[in-house]
């Protein structure tokens, strides 16, 4: 016996999720190169398209939950369609993330003064936007082994994070008049580092998926976490 | 004739421990090998396809089947420290104990209150009987409805409330255990979901046990849930047993998750 409607439902979900993910890995590298060549029509456009990426979140949400009332799913099934409900939630947030870094882009445009620092924020981006891809390839192909592993290169993520964090912290303290920018950019690199630990949230979900275990990942944890 | 005391430690954890039971309709094994504890005061759904001994292990439990003639039953079934498949126990006495409620509501055709008093009354019962059967219907969820139409026939009730009126026609002889084969499978989804929430309610008191097809019945009403699948030689077994919880988001078994997600067999 097999359900064909409610696993053609399934795939089709699945390939919006992939869709979203690519979505919002367009508007990251965008967003970030926008801002590293202070090209303001392309921050615009992500600014802008970020509507397009709620709007396929909003439609999948509704997809998962007709699917839920009607075909009631349960084990697998259930937990694939809890995790997509989730999974695109974290997507739509990412966007979030790189719409972010377009609007920091447009709101510095009148400051002339540059910070060579933030270059690195492409290296950060690109690292990112690689995982996000594998994130959601392993949860397509239910490859928890991925899922598992992943999560360590966000340490790579972080570390450019602290060496830009710390790089444009000097360049407040040296100049002054470059507070507002640095800032600026702090946050954007903070946005990046966001979406980093956002994958990981991914990768638990693939775990959940196949082992139906709901366990936070351990790279996961604040790197700023202090002890209480 | 041995006989079934109260005086067993009702705070066990287990209403009913069943061990290695094989049931047979002559030659034929119905169910076999299976091993079973029941949690006190918890409803236990038992799922499977048709024909897979569910409700052959159900009406073992009340030693029902052996009004089937040429049925065996091996193995053990103990409560209240006595193994009730025993030939020395008194199989009215457990049915006054371990009471059931049928797929189809099967009221006697007398009025409302005799329906509910009928089982007290064979009993010899002594109390205030007016008092019990409104204890009863209260328990069943039924009084509100009928409390102004005692003398009516039971016969005269909607489906829904011919079936709470068996469960409180069960309820009356004060039972310890309840078994209900498929309660609301001839029922409207509104007198369904009123007899599930009853059976929400009864498990504070009583340990229920119920067969139904429908595993969103089973997600739904019970704590516990087991999976029975039938063997290649036509016996039913016991695949998986567990929380409810557990076995409906992430079944141990590769055949129970094949089964409750539709892709059996």
């Amino acid at each position: 016996m097999t359900r064909t409607y409610l696993d053609q439902t399934i795939k089709k979900l699945k390939d919006d999720v992939v869709m979203i993910e690519k979505m919002v890995s367009h508007a990251t590298t965008k967003s970030v190169a926008a801002l590293i060549q202070r090209d303001y029509e392309r921050s615009k456009e992500v600014y802008l398209n970020d509507q397009e990426i709620n709007a396929k979140r909003f439609t999948v949400e509704s997809e998962c939950l007709i699917a839920i009332a009607t075909q009631q799913p349960l084990a697998t099934d259930l937990r694939v369609l809890a995790s997509i409900l989730e999974i695109v939630t974290e997507l739509e947030r990412m966007g979030d993330y790189a719409k972010g870094i377009a609007k920091i882009n447009l709101i510095t445009k009148e400051i002339e003064e540059t910070l060579p620092i933030i270059h690195r924020l492409e290296e950060m981006a690109d690292i990112t936007v690689k995982m996000l891809g594998q994130s959601v390839k392993a949860f397509i192909e239910m490859d928890v082994e991925t899922a598992r592993t992943l999560p360590a290169q966000d340490d790579a993520v972080d570390e450019i994070f602290n060496e830009i964090y710390t790089g444009l912290v000097e360049n407040m303290m040296e100049n002054r008049s470059l507070v507002s920018l640095a800032n600026q950019m702090q946050w954007a690199a903070h946005n990046i580092e966001r979406m980093s630990d956002r994958v990981v949230n991914i990768c638990e979900r693939t775990i959940f998926v196949v082992t139906g275990v709901m366990n936070e990942l351990e790279e996961s944890d604040d790197e700023w976490a202090i002890e209480i | 004739m041995d006989s079934i005391t109260n005086n067993q430690s009702s705070t066990d954890q287990f209403a009913l421990r069943i061990r290695n039971l094989n049931v047979y309709y002559g030659t034929f094994r119905a169910v076999k090998n299976i091993d079973l504890d029941i949690i006190r005061n918890k409803i236990t759904a038992i799922i499977g396809s048709s024909g897979c001994g569910k409700s052959t292990m159900l009406r073992s439990i009340n030693r029902m089947n052996e009004l089937i003639p040429s049925t065996r039953m091996e193995g053990e079934i103990i409560y209240k420290g006595k193994n009730i498949l025993d030939t020395n126990i008194d199989p009215v006495v457990i049915r006054s104990q371990i009471g059931m409620v049928f797929q189809k509501p099967n009221p006697f055709p007398k009025s409302i209150y005799d329906n509910v008093a009928w089982g007290a009354r064979a009993n010899g019962f002594r109390g205030d009987l007016d008092l019990l059967v409104e204890n009863s219907l209260r328990q069943a969820a039924l009084w509100e409805e009928v409390k102004d139409q005692l003398d009516e026939s039971g016969l005269s009730l909607s489906g829904g409330q011919q079936q709470r009126l068996c469960i409180a026609r069960t309820i009356a002889v004060k039972p310890d255990i309840i078994l209900m084969d498929e309660p609301a499978s001839a029922l409207d989804p509104i007198a369904t979901l009123k007899i599930e929430d009853l059976m929400r309610q009864l498990a504070q008191n009583y340990t229920i046990i119920i067969v139904t097809h429908n595993m969103q019945q089973a997600a739904r009403a019970s704590h516990y849930t087991a999976f029975f699948n039938m063997d290649d030689d036509q016996a039913g077994y016991l695949v998986e047993y567990g929380q409810s919880d557990q076995v409906f988001t992430n079944p141990r078994e590769e055949m129970t998750e094949a089964y409750i997600t539709g892709r059996f067999g």
